[in-house]
């Protein structure tokens, strides 16, 4: 700052006013016009996310119903409701069993196959592209694929098994199966993407790091072990942060899985009905357009998010860091 | 790493305004038609087909300065948008059609909609078995609605897999042989001792089921709006032959409009179908190569009603008169009987019912059936039902009550008691 005027220093001629209206303007320019820059972000956030979230917190504490004409404040009422509805426990369980099933194979096997395409492969341009195909698929085409896949009598999976003499698995009616059969969309879905994170990981781990252990004696799989794994902790503790994001919010998959009939109850036993399809049944999947407990589900999913990744964020951290 | 960090956060931004930008926008307002005096556009929404595109010419060539756009969607993603649109006081359509299982809630919202008594709609009250009408007829009295199509029932029923499990093949035949739905499952009874391999005589618990409420009277709820489905003997008697159908091993228990129902119709497992009019479109769809196995007979127990829609006008519109005028022509016993004969929709009106273009027909793929009278006849014998707000909530309910069922998660007594729970909490908000 002084050093700007300190070279513009305009002679004695300019009036001393002029002189401290120009500093006053330059010092605007500093400090003001950062904020100016961003503030078109913050606006856009403003209207499309922090506004939604006050008005849905607004909402979850009013007896608010999407048709009827006028709405009640209620306080907490919905939220103590919510705490003894057994159906939305119910969601919990099954998000939290469907992430469990498809995040921590998810992420081992994006590991190892980072690690695969990280060596001297042929073709590797093709491999790590390979992987990243499953992205750029529609979300429902995958579901509603996978879906007959999946099917009792003329599923390939069932197909398959039977060749081998098992009988036909009913994957939709069962509990777990059904977490299965969801978990494999996400995996199939996501383990090419993470992989590729994992990789660009890795290629910045010094090459130096691994010659060490080469000359202790560490074989390719301690060496794996010991330098790759805590290399990539920041990156391990983003991916587990964002599939926790993302798997908390499932609901295409397990949507588009349950046949038409069932509505949004997540199959006839509501066994695979996840915490956003709960709050989608309460609100806009039914005849009840409850707009105000749809918003308190809202809130709670995302108070299980912030607490469950603040959970994964101390587990990981136990990897023992690179720097120690 | 940290540019991959960077970007990837990026990524998940620009996500997160997509799908918020998403949200917001399916509650925006869709603008507003500014159509002069002399020149009208009127927009009507429907769901499916209704049939309605050479009816909109006509009208249009008849009414000069007159515009007519159809906006379609699915049966649920219209309902949905329809409350979005009438909460929020935009975006509705001149003209709204609106499901069966949904108009005792719309009935119950008559502020929303334009009384179409003050456009002479008194005057049609006639043409509409009593029911039908009334189900569009706010508790203020408001007529909120005019009927289009009604759901009759009939069975549809595989000749070739009758015939090899030794039963009659004609419909007046099996017509005498099932007056009742327990006669109906005794034939099962019949069918299941020499069934063709690998096939059962019915498709789906939950269709039958279907079937038996959809002529109760009261069903679900009793006249004066009371929620009575724990104490009606007939909601109980129709959740006992499901069981029975079970229990007797006649029933394949997919679950409708599945995959593996789908599948069924191609790979012909089943042997009967309870069939409402709209249903035969459906069965030609899935199975194309079936044409001539197909036949149709009379529903046990009397007529039976599943579906069947209603036209309303909204207070939103800007052009009340003649939208209301359109939706007199779209309903009007000409226009539904052009619609049956092209489309298949069987009207409700009785003049239609009872005229020969709809007696006379017949359909090929369903060994040339007398399907018209069959379906007609169905509609004229139909005994009304009292609608409740949250009809669907709790058919919906009992469909997945069956279902645990079926794919043996509960025994029928626990599946009974989740069912009474979760009916109670549907209509309870």
């Amino acid at each position: 700052m002084s050093a700007v005027s300190g070279t513009r220093d305009a002679g004695g001629a300019t009036p001393a006013r002029l002189r401290t209206r120009r500093k006053v303007l330059r010092r605007l320019d500093t400090k003001l016009s950062p904020y100016l820059y961003i503030a078109p972000f913050f606006f856009i956030f403003g209207v499309f996310g922090l506004f939604p979230l006050g008005y849905t917190a607004y909402v979850s504490l009013t007896d608010r119903n999407l048709l009827a004409p006028v709405s009640h404040f209620i306080g907490l009422h919905n939220y103590a409701l919510l705490i003894h509805d057994s159906y939305f426990w119910n969601a919990v369980e099954n998000t939290f069993g469907i992430w469990f099933l498809s995040t921590v194979p998810q992420l081992l096997l994006a590991l190892v196959i980072a690690h695969v395409l990280n060596t001297q492969l042929h073709a590797r341009t093709f491999f790590r592209m390979a992987v990243l195909l499953p992205q750029v698929t529609s979300i429902v085409a995958v579901a509603l694929i996978f879906t007959q896949l999946f099917g009792h009598d003329y599923g390939f999976f069932n197909y398959f098994l039977g060749k081998f003499g098992v009988h036909h698995v009913y994957w939709e009616a069962g509990r777990f199966s059904s977490w299965v059969a969801i978990s494999t969309m996400v995996m199939w879905r996501w383990t090419g993407y993470n992989a590729l994170i994992y990789l660009a990981a890795m290629q910045s781990i010094p090459e130096e790091l691994y010659e060490a252990a080469a000359v202790d004696g560490a074989r390719r799989f301690r060496q794996f072990i010991h330098v790759t794994v805590p290399m990539l902790r920041p990156t391990i503790l983003f991916t587990v942060i964002i599939s926790t994001i993302g798997g908390l919010q499932l609901f295409t998959e397990a949507f588009l899985f349950s046949s038409r009939s069932s509505g949004a109850t997540g199959g006839a036993g509501r066994q695979y009905q996840t915490i956003v399809m709960y709050l989608y049944e309460k609100f806009l999947g039914s005849t009840q357009f409850k707009f105000g407990y749809a918003a308190a589900i809202a809130w709670c999913l995302v108070l299980l998010i912030a607490l469950f990744g603040l959970v994964n964020w101390l587990l990981v951290s136990r990897i023992r860091s690179a720097e120690t | 790493m940290n540019s991959i960090l960077k970007r990837r956060g990026r990524l998940v931004l620009v996500a997160a305004f997509v799908a918020v930008a998403a949200t917001a926008s399916g509650l925006s307002v869709k603008g507003a038609s500014a159509a002069k005096r002399s020149n009208i556009t009127l927009t009507i929404d429907v769901f499916g087909d209704f049939g309605y595109h050479d009816l909109y010419k006509q009208y249009e060539a008849s009414h000069p300065g007159i515009t007519i756009k159809e906006d379609t969607e699915d049966y649920a993603p219209h309902h949905t948008a329809l409350a979005q649109h009438l909460a929020t006081g935009a975006g509705a359509d001149d003209i709204e059609a609106i499901e069966v299982g949904f108009i005792a809630q719309y009935a119950a919202q008559p502020q929303y909609f334009v009384n179409l008594k003050s456009y002479g709609a008194k005057n049609l009250k006639k043409l509409y078995p009593a029911w039908k009408w009334n189900q569009a007829v706010a508790r203020n009295n408001s007529v909120i609605g005019l009927g289009t199509d009604v759901g009759s029932l009939g069975i549809c029923y595989r000749k070739d897999l009758f015939k090899q499990a030794g039963l009659p093949t004609k419909p007046a035949a099996l017509a005498k042989l099932w007056p009742t739905w327990s006669k109906f499952l005794a034939v099962g009874k019949r069918y299941q001792k020499h069934a063709p391999a690998g096939t059962k005589f019915i498709d789906s618990g939950s269709n039958l089921y279907n079937a038996i409420i959809g002529q109760a009277n009261p069903a679900y709820y009793s006249k004066s709006g009371k929620l009575i489905v724990k104490s009606n003997a007939k909601v109980k008697a129709a959740w006992g032959l499901t069981m029975k159908a079970f229990k007797l091993h006649e029933d394949l228990g997919l679950s409708a409009f599945s995959n593996d129902w789908n599948t069924g119709f191609k790979k012909g497992t089943f042997a009967t179908v309870t069939c409402p009019a709209w249903m035969m479109g459906y069965i030609q769809g899935q199975a194309p190569d079936a044409s001539g196995k197909w036949n149709i007979a009379d529903v046990p127990g009397g007529g039976g009603n599943w579906g069947g829609s209603f036209l309303t006008v909204t207070k939103q519109s800007q052009h009340q008169a003649e939208a209301a005028a359109l939706v007199k022509f779209l309903t009007s016993p000409k226009s539904e009987t052009y619609v049956f004969k092209h489309t298949g929709n069987l009207s409700s009106e009785i003049p239609v019912l009872k005229s020969k273009a709809v007696q006379k027909f017949r359909n090929p793929y369903f060994s040339n059936a007398p399907v018209g009278k069959i379906f007609a006849n169905s509609a004229l014998k139909l005994k009304p039902q009292i609608l409740g707000p949250h009809q669907g909530d709790i058919q919906t309910a009992a469909s997945n009550a069956i279902q645990r069922v079926e794919q043996h998660k509960q025994s029928p007594a626990a599946s009974w008691t989740q069912f009474l729970k979760d009916a109670a909490t549907a209509a309870g908000g």
